[in-house]
């Protein structure tokens, strides 16, 4: 395929500003065997994030006296792109972003409270449209909530780049491959500490510190949307409260 | 843990709190290095990299295969990474674990989204590429892993020389021109222990670390960034050390003239 022109008119290719982000939704609780659960439509995105735990730490030798062992498997669905049908399981690149994630979550989550045990957060995505590390991380956050896994921060992620000499935030699939640079930040949003970062690019310094402003712009609309997701489903109304439901 | 590994690692904290370092380096020094190119005859280029104690080689192979399907015009680069089991008794045998992918991937990263490889000067004909294998193999693990086999990855495609190319068919025997490398990149790797960050740490000082910072520079881009470990970086912390990645990655480049 022939690179498309990604900025027209001063508008993205999907008719987006430089800052926009793409419709996000977030539901949490969405699984019933899983202690916590989430499901997160981001542009073509549809992710879902599960969180067994804290349990039994398979395998054994793992296991850490001091602290719960984070586990985290995030894999590509066969079917999740438009491209031809895709191996399953775990790939070179979702062994690298598993680990990633992984270590977002090791620095919020208070592992040292569950000695000896395992969290296993489990990230599906079943239908990819570029960012969906991102959409991931945010959506997990949410079911690790979900299953009231005490946590100093609810971490949040957005990737954000370079097209056309253009920074952008939100990257979607065609950007994703045809723009000049990506780069996948989280945060912790309560003292904005960097918990994920990742660039490919041709970046200067310049253009770094504008892209990473432009993410901390767009991270407390994403931030808003996990609360909000999370209050919806816990949220008892007034005259159920009453009635002792 | 091992309790030796324990101990190691208050130590280190606590002399970071005086401003030092285990070995008495300034926070943003490099251990010496030594880079010798062509060690191989077997290999279309190669390398050694001595930095400190740690030691890496990398290899480079040239083939003829077919392109992806996606990217018909496009030759192939792949890079890989092994711990060898000799090399740190922490480094197990079997297929690259997670660490050993991701060490791979951040080489690869950078040298790929600088163009240094120019992937369409590798079409030979239709559906015919040159395939350009870079395996790093890390023979003794004493701290940054990543520079170290950055470095080694780079000046073994430096060294790297085409096989002759005749009637479909290589001849493994002639070598003539060099591979095309038109970008020294080179890695910058910070370690954050405790309050402070280090550049090229030791094995000592990657246990104490929290967070882990790669930075891959040309002389005038960052071309590839990768945070590791379950600590955090500031955004000051970050833009602070794009310029000393840019200055450390010019002593680092020299090494490959």
């Amino acid at each position: 395929m022939e690179k498309p022109k990604l900025i027209i008119d001063g508008k993205r290719i999907d008719g987006r500003s430089m800052d926009e982000l793409r419709p996000l939704k977030i539901q949490a609780g969405v699984l019933n065997k899983a202690d916590g659960s989430a499901y997160v439509e981001w542009g073509g995105n549809k992710v879902l994030a599960a969180v067994y735990g804290p349990r039994e730490c398979i395998p054994r030798h793992d296991a850490s006296p001091y602290r719960a062992i984070i586990h985290c498997r995030y894999l590509m669905a066969p079917f999740s792109t438009l491209d031809e049908h895709g191996r399953s399981g775990p790939n070179r690149r979702s062994t690298e972003v598993s680990k990633v994630i992984k270590e977002v979550f090791e620095n919020v989550v208070m592992t040292e409270k569950f000695p000896k045990t395992a969290i296993d957060i489990f990230i599906e995505v079943l239908q990819a449209d570029g960012g969906t590390r991102c959409a991931g991380i945010t959506a997990a956050a949410v079911a690790l909530a979900d299953a009231g896994i005490p946590m100093k921060d609810l971490p949040c992620a957005v990737a954000v780049g370079k097209i056309e000499n253009e920074i952008a935030a939100d990257f979607g699939k065609l950007e994703d491959n045809y723009g000049d640079g990506d780069m996948p930040i989280a945060i912790a949003p309560r003292n904005n500490e960097l918990l994920l970062l990742q660039m490919d690019g041709m970046f200067t310094k310049d253009e770094l510190r504008k892209a990473l402003e432009l993410a901390f712009n767009v991270f407390p609309k994403i931030s808003a949307l996990q609360v909000e997701a999370l209050r919806a489903h816990y949220a008892v109304k007034k005259d159920e409260l009453s009635r002792g439901d | 843990m091992d309790i030796l590994d324990e101990i190691k690692k208050d130590y280190v904290l606590d002399l970071m709190k005086k401003e030092k370092r285990p070995d008495d380096r300034g926070f943003f020094d490099y251990r010496p290095c030594t880079v010798e190119k062509g060690i191989f005859e077997s290999a279309e280029g190669s390398a050694r990299v001595k930095l400190g104690k740690t030691q890496v080689v990398a290899g480079v192979k040239i083939d003829v295969g077919t392109p992806f399907k996606d990217r018909p015009d496009e030759g192939v680069l792949s890079t890989t990474a092994e711990l060898l089991p000799l090399a740190s008794p922490t480094f197990e045998p079997g297929p690259p674990n997670a660490a050993a992918i991701e060490l791979a991937r951040i080489v690869d990263r950078g040298i790929r989204s600088s163009n240094a490889i120019d992937l369409n000067s590798l079409l030979i004909e239709k559906d015919k590429v040159l395939m350009v294998f870079v395996d790093i193999y890390v023979l003794d693990h004493d701290g940054n892993l990543i520079d170290a086999s950055a470095l080694a990855a780079m000046a073994a495609l430096l060294n790297a020389k085409l096989p002759k190319y005749e009637d479909g068919r290589i001849i493994r025997t002639e070598r003539n021109d060099n591979l095309k490398v038109s970008q020294k990149v080179v890695t910058c790797t910070f370690s954050k222990i405790g309050s402070r960050i280090v550049l090229d740490p030791g094995l000592d000082e990657e246990k104490a670390m929290s967070a882990r910072l790669t930075l891959a520079t040309t002389p005038e881009y960052v071309c590839a960034m990768q945070k590791g470990g379950s600590g955090a970086f500031t955004k000051d912390e970050l833009m602070n050390l794009i310029d000393v990645s840019f200055e450390k990655g010019n002593e680092l480049r020299k090494f490959l003239d």
